[in-house]
């Protein structure tokens, strides 16, 4: 078995992305064509430039029609692609790949979903028929399994993993109360966080990512011809994906304080790019902050925190937007909803501004100017136990 | 010999004190408690219950089941089928539904007394009523389900069948259209009257047939209401008439000659005469005498201890459940209905709780697998039947948000002695009461019906006591 990973052999040139809101005056057409055409004028080509696209949706529409039609793409190879809640992040990956190859020069990501047309809360999944005996939970009762195991196993008190629950919250909060493409943008207090309804487990409102619509689009092409769209591209050091074989919901050993998949998706991401200590190497990462404590076993299995050491980390500030390692700085899922086709690539947007010195300086991470190179993006899909995970490593320099 | 080789009774776990009625909307009621089948309980899954601790109890297994009640889950689909299923009979057992009166069920029992070969006689039955009414207070929730042979030296007559008697009547005592949640009753006096002359003949032709005096037999009385069945025990003569379960149970119609029957047999020594008295359209009396091994008989779960078991249920609540009140759902989407090809492909899983094991690892799936978890081999599995398997909580949850015809969903992952792990549903559970290292055993249950398809499986809940 072999990853060799594409380490810088494919750039970003260009992005887009729109404001992720409960978006009840645009359709999913534009949201598509308002994040496609700040990505074309970002790295100043035109539709006709790109010549092949990868669009991910996860049940927003099927085929490339979906998004050919409303962007009036001509005659262009246009695949649609589906993975869980890793959609847009998959996207990515096979058009990167696809220029790689050499089959394609310029290749085109758009990832977009339109949850809020469908009267329901949360995230539903399309109705795949079945003989009936699959679980009806959501998601936020399976993640919150993990906050009773994770708490016996190391012997963490309720009220301290409440408190690192809620740090976790209102970090992301804070960050993004500074960011407007996020849907949310107030700071959360730790008493508002502890006080709101209960969703799941001992989940509350605040623990979870709320649902929002929106798009994000990238350019990519090969390295060596990065220069010619944009003077600061982004270089993809790794991507790596797992889709796990659901062994943690049948097999016994598995005891919910880690995501497995997720494990072996970090590590052949650190191969791929030759990271030896993540913690030190990492400048800012983008997490798949779906619920607090997901974001608490994440710290574990991308090898940022020890294991169950995180949550003393989480309550040190090492993750905040001013810590040594600061973690989803646009503020997350959590500030922006979890549009399922866009979220992956929303997370390396904020790569892309932070890499190449865009981000607003109320919520510029101080590590990239101390000298740490690297931004991490992770995105995940499917529950504790059965689950897909994407990590990308993204850095401004080539080599 | 021919006669009864097990028995087992289910009582749901939920008790509607009757105080609560009148309390709540002031009428009805009235002093005891009933029981109340949960939301995800109907007939079939009572029955499957009932029928699970009756076979649990002895190696006789039966060549036909007959499965009645007067509340089918199924019209025109057969029930009985799902109860096969999920008792994981052969394919050449019979299963047969009875027509959806109360008689059905002692007409079932006497058919299977009367007839050869080995009847699993499967009982259920849910009362309700309009709120407040006397059948609401007076009625309860129950599985009772006779095992019915001429016994071998392994699964022997625990009561041997005398013989009996029938006094078949029309008139109108109890009535209701198919569909209807309530039954409805032309004038109590008019059937009691009616009924004791019926049992007097019935009672007479049957002490005749056996050649038994009245006064050494023990008799359970088993009637549309507690009045009627004290009216008919007064009549009788027997030397001893056994409490008919209705302050605690409530009066069971179909489920209750069974329930009563298995009351009977657990008081009963070695010798002892016993008659089963059930009014219904008529009286049916049938007489029986334990015998020798009925001292060596463990039932799987007294009716005693189905009695004392159990928790309070809110009496909004149980109007809920019996879609007497609407109550608001989360803002989710209902789930699809099954798919009739993808359930009778997995019946083995969805029915009868069947997994696979590797057979050279020992590893336990649920759902059953084809491919080993290392990915090696195909097709190199074993059926490994998990619905009796008890096992132990490794984490849990409550999901507030999810659907469910009665939020919140307890949930959590059990791993099963001897391997398997499952994430499930927990029923007859409140969260509160849930805790990492806690036993689970396995039950039958409707998770929800979808274009009229019940969506049956299987949930946890704690085992006590």
């Amino acid at each position: 078995m072999a990853s060799h990973g594409i380490r810088d052999r494919v750039a970003i040139v260009g992005m887009g992305c729109t404001k992720f809101i409960e978006n009840w005056g645009l359709g999913l057409d534009d949201l598509m064509i308002d994040a496609a055409n700040e990505a074309y004028a970002s790295a100043g080509v035109t539709k006709h430039d790109v010549d092949a696209y990868w669009f991910g949706t996860a049940q927003s529409g099927m085929s490339g029609i979906t998004l050919a039609r409303p962007l009036q793409l001509q005659n262009k190879p246009v695949t649609r692609v589906e993975n869980y809640c890793a959609t847009g992040s998959e996207a990515l990956r096979q058009a990167a790949y696809a220029v790689a190859s050499g089959a394609y020069d310029l290749c085109m990501v758009v990832g977009a979903e339109k949850v809020k047309d469908t009267g329901y809360q949360g995230l539903n999944a399309f109705p795949i028929p079945s003989d009936g005996t699959g679980r009806t939970l959501t998601a936020a009762a399976m993640f919150s399994m993990i906050v009773p195991a994770y708490g016996n196993k190391y012997g963490v008190d309720d009220d301290t993993m409440r408190s690192v629950l809620t740090h976790i919250a209102a970090k992301n909060h804070y960050n993004g109360a500074r960011n407007p493409r996020a849907q949310f943008r107030k700071e959360i207090s730790a008493e508002q966080i502890e006080r709101a309804p209960k969703m799941a487990g001992t989940l509350g409102v605040f623990d979870c990512a709320g649902v929002a619509d929106g798009a994000a689009a990238a350019i990519v092409c090969r390295a060596e011809d990065a220069h010619r769209y944009t003077d600061s591209p982004v270089y993809v050091k790794a991507l790596s994906f797992v889709a796990g074989n659901g062994s943690g919901l049948i097999d016994p050993s598995y005891d919910y304080t880690t995501f497995p998949e997720i494990v072996a998706c970090a590590a052949d991401a650190y191969a791929q790019a030759g990271v030896k200590d993540a913690r030190a190497e990492v400048a800012l990462a983008e997490v798949h902050d779906c619920f607090t404590p997901t974001e608490l076993v994440l710290m574990e299995d991308l090898q940022f925190s020890e294991r169950g050491t995180a949550w003393r980390d989480v309550l040190d500030g090492v993750f905040d937007l001013d810590g040594e390692l600061p973690v989803n700085p646009d503020g997350g899922l959590k500030s922006f909803g979890h549009p399922v086709g866009a979220s992956g690539l929303r997370m390396m947007f904020e790569a892309w501004l932070q890499l190449r010195g865009e981000a607003p300086e109320e919520r510029t991470v101080a590590s990239l100017a101390a000298g740490r190179k690297l931004a991490l993006t992770h995105n995940l899909g499917g529950y504790p136990g059965e689950m897909v995970s994407f990590v990308s490593l993204l850095g401004a320099d080539p080599g | 010999m021919r006669g009864i080789l097990s028995w087992g009774v289910y009582l749901p776990y939920r008790r509607l004190d009757r105080s609560q009625i009148s309390a709540f909307i002031g009428q009805g009621g009235g002093k005891g408690t009933r029981t109340v089948a949960s939301f995800d309980e109907d007939t079939t899954t009572m029955a499957v219950e009932a029928s699970r601790l009756a076979l649990r109890a002895v190696a006789g297994r039966p060549d036909t089941v007959l499965f009645a009640t007067t509340a089918p889950a199924y019209a025109d689909k057969t029930n009985a089928t799902a109860v096969h299923a999920a008792l994981r009979l052969d394919p050449s057992v019979a299963a047969l539904d009875l027509g959806a009166s109360t008689r059905s069920a002692v007409g079932g029992l006497r058919l299977a007394l009367q007839g050869t070969g080995t009847t699993l006689v499967a009982t259920a039955d849910l009362r309700t009523g309009r709120a407040g009414s006397a059948d609401e207070a007076a009625g309860g929730d129950a599985g009772a389900a006779l095992l019915v042979g001429d016994g071998n030296d392994t699964t022997p007559v625990l009561a041997e069948y005398l013989g009996g008697a029938a006094c078949t009547a029309e008139f109108v005592d109890r009535w209701r259209a198919p569909g209807d949640v309530r039954s409805k009753v032309w004038d109590d006096k008019f059937s009691e009257l009616t009924y004791v002359d019926l049992a007097r003949n019935a009672w007479a032709e049957a002490l005749a047939t056996v050649g038994v005096a009245a006064d050494q037999i023990t008799v359970a009385v088993a009637a549309p209401t507690t009045r009627i069945g004290k009216a008919v025990a007064g009549k009788l003569g027997a030397t001893a008439i056994i409490g008919d379960l209705t302050d605690t149970v409530g009066a069971t119609g179909a489920a209750q000659p069974g329930l009563l029957l298995a009351a009977l047999l657990e008081q009963a020594e070695p010798g002892q005469a016993l008659a089963l008295v059930v009014a219904g359209d008529g009286v049916e009396v049938l007489v029986f005498r334990a015998t020798d091994a009925l001292a060596s008989f463990t039932p799987t779960r007294s009716v005693a201890d189905g009695v004392t078991g159990g928790a309070p249920l809110a009496y909004g609540r149980f109007l809920s459940w019996r879609g007497m009140i609407d109550i608001e759902p989360p803002r989710r989407p209902e789930p699809a209905r099954p798919s009739g090809t993808a359930a009778a492909r997995s019946a083995d899983w969805k029915f009868g709780f069947v997994g696979s094991r590797d057979t050279e690892t020992g590893t336990v799936f649920m759902p059953p697998s084809r491919v080993s978890m290392d990915g090696e081999r195909t097709d190199q599995m074993e059926p490994v039947p998990m619905a009796d398997v008890e096992g132990t909580i490794a984490t849990f949850t409550v999901d507030r948000i999810a659907y469910s015809p009665s939020p919140p969903i307890v949930f959590a992952v059990v791993d099963f002695d001897g391997g398997g792990r499952l994430p499930i549903e927990l029923t007859d559970t409140d969260f509160d009461e849930v805790e990492i290292g806690q036993r689970v055993e396995m039950t039958f249950r409707r998770l929800f019906t979808a274009d009229g398809i019940h969506n049956y499986f299987w949930k946890g809940r704690l085992v006590r006591g």
